[in-house]
């Protein structure tokens, strides 16, 4: 009996491994067919990939957050808090500093992970819930940002900034760069550093975790501060890139960067998931998105469709758990 | 007189899963009010056949005779309407929930639209009076001990007038006194004319208990034999086929060997209280007592995975401190947890990952990353070594058995070249090839100079396995056997404070 489970544990595996594949394969085609002849264009796919970027970045560091047993609802606000105080910041330097930009990007990235480690520090040193945790934060990080604006639009005054979010580096936009990126570091991290063994057996079992004399608070506490980091780098490539911020930019981020991490893979329970997974989920969404406009439909269907892949994607795992 | 009537007939029944056979043509015949005993290592069918009786699984082909009629049974709410109950192996109680709430669950009483609960107390508190259980109904049952959330589970197979009662390894987790308990309970039940089956691979406790005994192997009926005809001999020869004498190695004689580890005066809340023990280099030390008598509590403080307030360690004569697991790891300790599923393997890994998950720093790291072919070469090591049966390394420990669990466990903990090995229930739940290789195992550690610490609710194998034996009782140190003193009658008495009668 158990031998044979194990078979066909391996063929389902396979399937399994494929699918995610396949799914996009066939949604690439479907997209070429309803977008032809203007969905293969050079420009038409580079700008999905600048599209799904900004969210796809968040994405990666939520796919460790959940692979923890977590989540990370703060995202979007954070995105919009980081990148606020980042553009005041950058309005001390002056109007043409290149080190100012710089230095700006460095203070985005540490103010980031500082946002990320007060989730990390109250989910693990103080056991609360990640969804309680971040549902506070969520409004708090909107709120404050909200306030410091005086609800208008933060202005850069550095001309050079808006060159950051949208110069192209060799045929690609900068923030795809930086989605790739950071995709293959976490990919590492997740997959060939002790970190990335004890996240996974963590989120699995934190009690098995413990009793192998693994350090639980700080695995779990990582993953926020990573995802901070990863707030930090769309925050810039996002407000370089209008060259501003709005208090009420990225809403629904979050939803994005969680859509990506399930469709990619990432148990919602924990314990499992990929990055290259997650980072297919999230051009997976892009060309949905991309598909319904060029089919000319509305863009307020955009939200049910995504919802719908999400819950469809949630029930394939649900399925495969339990057989 | 004739024999009584058959109640249960079990006619060729098979069962495939996706076109394996694990149940081929089994016959069987319960009488009504006989206790059936049934018999087998893991994997031989046994949770199988019940499960197909209880409506849990469908059979692929034979005929249920239920008190002669040919009958189908679908799911688990026909058969708790036949009047088939089971008490299973892991407790379906909700924690949070009463006595009296469990037993009626999914069979409340009703008064209008609402729960009529002043009734379902009062029946609940006279079954549980029927059956000369003394519990609380009021009572939550996250309170209860493991032996009494067992009798609100019976209770709750009997408030629906089971005629047929299937106990799947009732005595697992039960200590030799519970046990007692528990059989005293089924005689109970037996002169109500109460039908039980009762599954176990404990082969004592199936001749002490049942009337007769059915044998099953690799999914195939072996024999149906009265009990008075066997002997536990006779019965595992049957049960492994072949023939099956020496269990436990020779004891080992640790005189004259230096203390490894000495513990004083360790105490944690109010769970434990003034517990000091020393362990000789080499030595297999006993650990015996009722469950809950802090056994497990004083390991896990000794290992820094529980606060503890007071006490002093020394470890080779040097006075240790031990606050986290890591530490517990650096000086040499080791903890095989009696939760394998709960605290030991993560049940989503493969073998690599599962053997490397303590030792991965010190061992597998190459440039800070993991190097992957030094993991793979430990694991075809140890699962040559612990004979660890597996489709593939690569495959989740999740579809492994019991016994190749407990052996992947084993080897993660080896993986740290432990001094102090502590195993805390290791056999449990596992079938007796296994449980012979891990004994087998535990003497080669010892004679290799590693010390162990057997924690068991398993009087033969504390028994047959340790020189030196620490009873312990309610929270404190009851006791220290020795030698000849090592008997079951003095383990019980230093565990209970009352003579065996």
């Amino acid at each position: 009996m158990g031998e044979h489970t194990i078979v066909s544990y391996f063929r389902k595996f396979r399937f399994k491994d494929h699918s995610l594949g396949m799914a996009f394969i066939i949604l690439l085609v479907i997209a070429t067919i309803v977008g032809w002849p203007n969905f293969l264009k050079i420009r038409n796919l580079t700008n999905i990939l600048r599209q799904i970027s900004y969210t796809g970045i968040i994405s990666l560091g939520m796919t460790l957050i959940i692979i923890s047993g977590g989540i990370d609802l703060s995202v979007g606000s954070m995105t919009a808090f980081v990148g606020g105080i980042s553009i005041f910041f950058l309005n001390l330097f002056g109007p043409t500093s290149p080190v100012g930009i710089v230095l700006t990007f460095l203070f985005a990235l540490v103010l980031g992970s500082v946002c990320g480690a007060l989730n990390g520090l109250m989910v693990s040193k103080f056991k609360m819930a990640p969804f309680i945790v971040t549902l506070g934060t969520m409004s708090i990080f909107r709120s404050l940002i909200q306030y410091f604006s005086n609800a208008g639009t933060i202005l850069s005054e550095n001309m050079d900034y808006g060159l950051l979010g949208s110069s192209m580096f060799l045929g690609l936009p900068i923030p795809v760069w930086f989605f790739v990126m950071v995709g293959i570091a976490l990919h590492i991290i997740l997959n060939h550093t002790s970190f990335g063994r004890y996240l996974c057996a963590t989120g699995s079992n934190e009690q098995v975790a413990k009793y192998s004399a693994i350090n639980v608070s700080i695995v779990k506490f990582l993953p926020y501060v990573i995802t901070g980091f990863t707030v930090g780098i769309t925050a810039i490539m996002w407000s370089s890139r209008l060259n501003c911020i709005n208090p009420s930019d990225c809403s629904g981020y979050e939803m994005d960067a969680i859509a990506a991490a399930v469709i990619g893979g990432t148990l919602m329970s924990g314990g499992k998931g990929s990055i290259i997974g997650t980072m297919m989920g999230a051009v997976m969404l892009g060309i949905i998105n991309n598909m319904l406009v060029m089919g000319g439909i509305s863009a307020f269907l955009q939200q049910a469709v995504k919802g719908f892949v999400i819950i469809v994607a949630v029930l394939l795992q649900y399925n495969n758990g339990n057989k | 007189m004739g024999e009584p009537a058959i109640l249960l007939e079990l006619e060729g029944i098979t069962k495939e899963f996706s076109s394996v056979r694990v149940l081929d043509r089994v016959c069987v015949s319960i009488r009504a009010g006989e206790i059936m005993g049934l018999i087998g290592e893991n994997g031989a069918g046994k949770s199988t056949l019940i499960k197909i009786v209880s409506g849990i699984y469908q059979k692929t082909d034979g005929i249920i005779r239920l008190a002669g009629k040919v009958t189908d049974i679908p799911d688990y709410i026909t058969a708790k309407n036949l009047g088939i109950g089971i008490v299973p192996q892991e407790f379906n109680l909700i924690n949070y929930l009463t006595v009296y709430e469990n037993i009626f669950l999914g069979s409340e009483l009703h008064k209008g639209l609402l729960l009529d609960k002043s009734a379902m107390r009062e029946e609940a508190q006279e079954q549980l009076h029927l059956l000369k259980m003394p519990l609380d109904v009021n009572k939550a049952v996250s309170e209860l001990s493991v032996a009494e959330k067992q009798m609100v589970e019976i209770a709750k197979a009997m408030i629906l007038d089971a005629r047929i009662l299937i106990f799947d390894e009732p005595t697992t987790t039960l200590t030799a006194v519970e046990v007692q308990t528990l059989f005293d309970l089924m005689h109970k039940l037996k002169q109500k004319g109460v039908t039980m089956i009762f599954v176990s691979h404990k082969l004592q406790e199936i001749l002490t208990i049942c009337d007769r005994v059915t044998v099953l192997r690799d999914g195939k009926l072996v024999s149906i034999d009265q009990v008075g005809d066997l002997t536990t001999q006779s019965l595992a020869k049957k049960m492994v086929g072949r023939d099956f004498n020496q269990v436990f190695p020779s004891k080992i004689d640790s005189k004259g060997k230096p203390k490894i580890l000495e513990v004083e005066d360790l105490g944690s809340g109010t769970l434990l209280k003034d517990i000091s023990f020393h362990l000789f280099k080499g030595e297999i030390l006993g650990f015996a007592g009722l469950v809950g008598a802090g056994r497990t509590e004083t390991m896990e403080a000794l290992m820094g995975l529980r606060k503890a307030e007071k006490g002093s360690v020394r470890i080779a004569g040097k006075p240790v401190r031990i606050r986290n697991a890591k530490d517990a790891v650096a000086h040499g300790l080791g903890y095989i947890s009696e939760d394998r599923q709960g605290k030991g393997v993560v049940m989503n890994y493969d073998i690599p990952k599962n053997i490397s998950l303590i030792s991965l720093k010190e061992k597998y790291l190459r440039r800070g990353l993991i190097d992957k072919r030094a993991e793979d070469a430990a694991s075809e090591h140890y699962i040559k070594e612990f004979k660890i049966v597996a489709a593939s390394k690569k495959s989740q420990l999740r579809y492994f058995s019991g016994g190749n669990q407990q052996k992947v466990y084993l080897a993660r903990w080896m993986d740290t070249d432990p001094s102090i090995l502590i195993l805390d229930e290791p056999t449990r739940g596992i079938d007796i090839n296994s449980k012979k290789e891990i004994y087998d195992f535990i003497h080669r550690l010892a004679e290799q100079q590693i010390s162990c610490i057997l924690v068991s609710s398993e009087m033969e194998e504390i028994i047959g396995m340790c020189d030196r034996v620490y009873v312990m009782r309610e929270g404190r140190m009851a006791g220290c056997l020795e030698k000849e003193q090592v008997t079951e009658e003095n383990i019980v008495f230093q565990a209970t404070g009352v003579k065996k009668v």
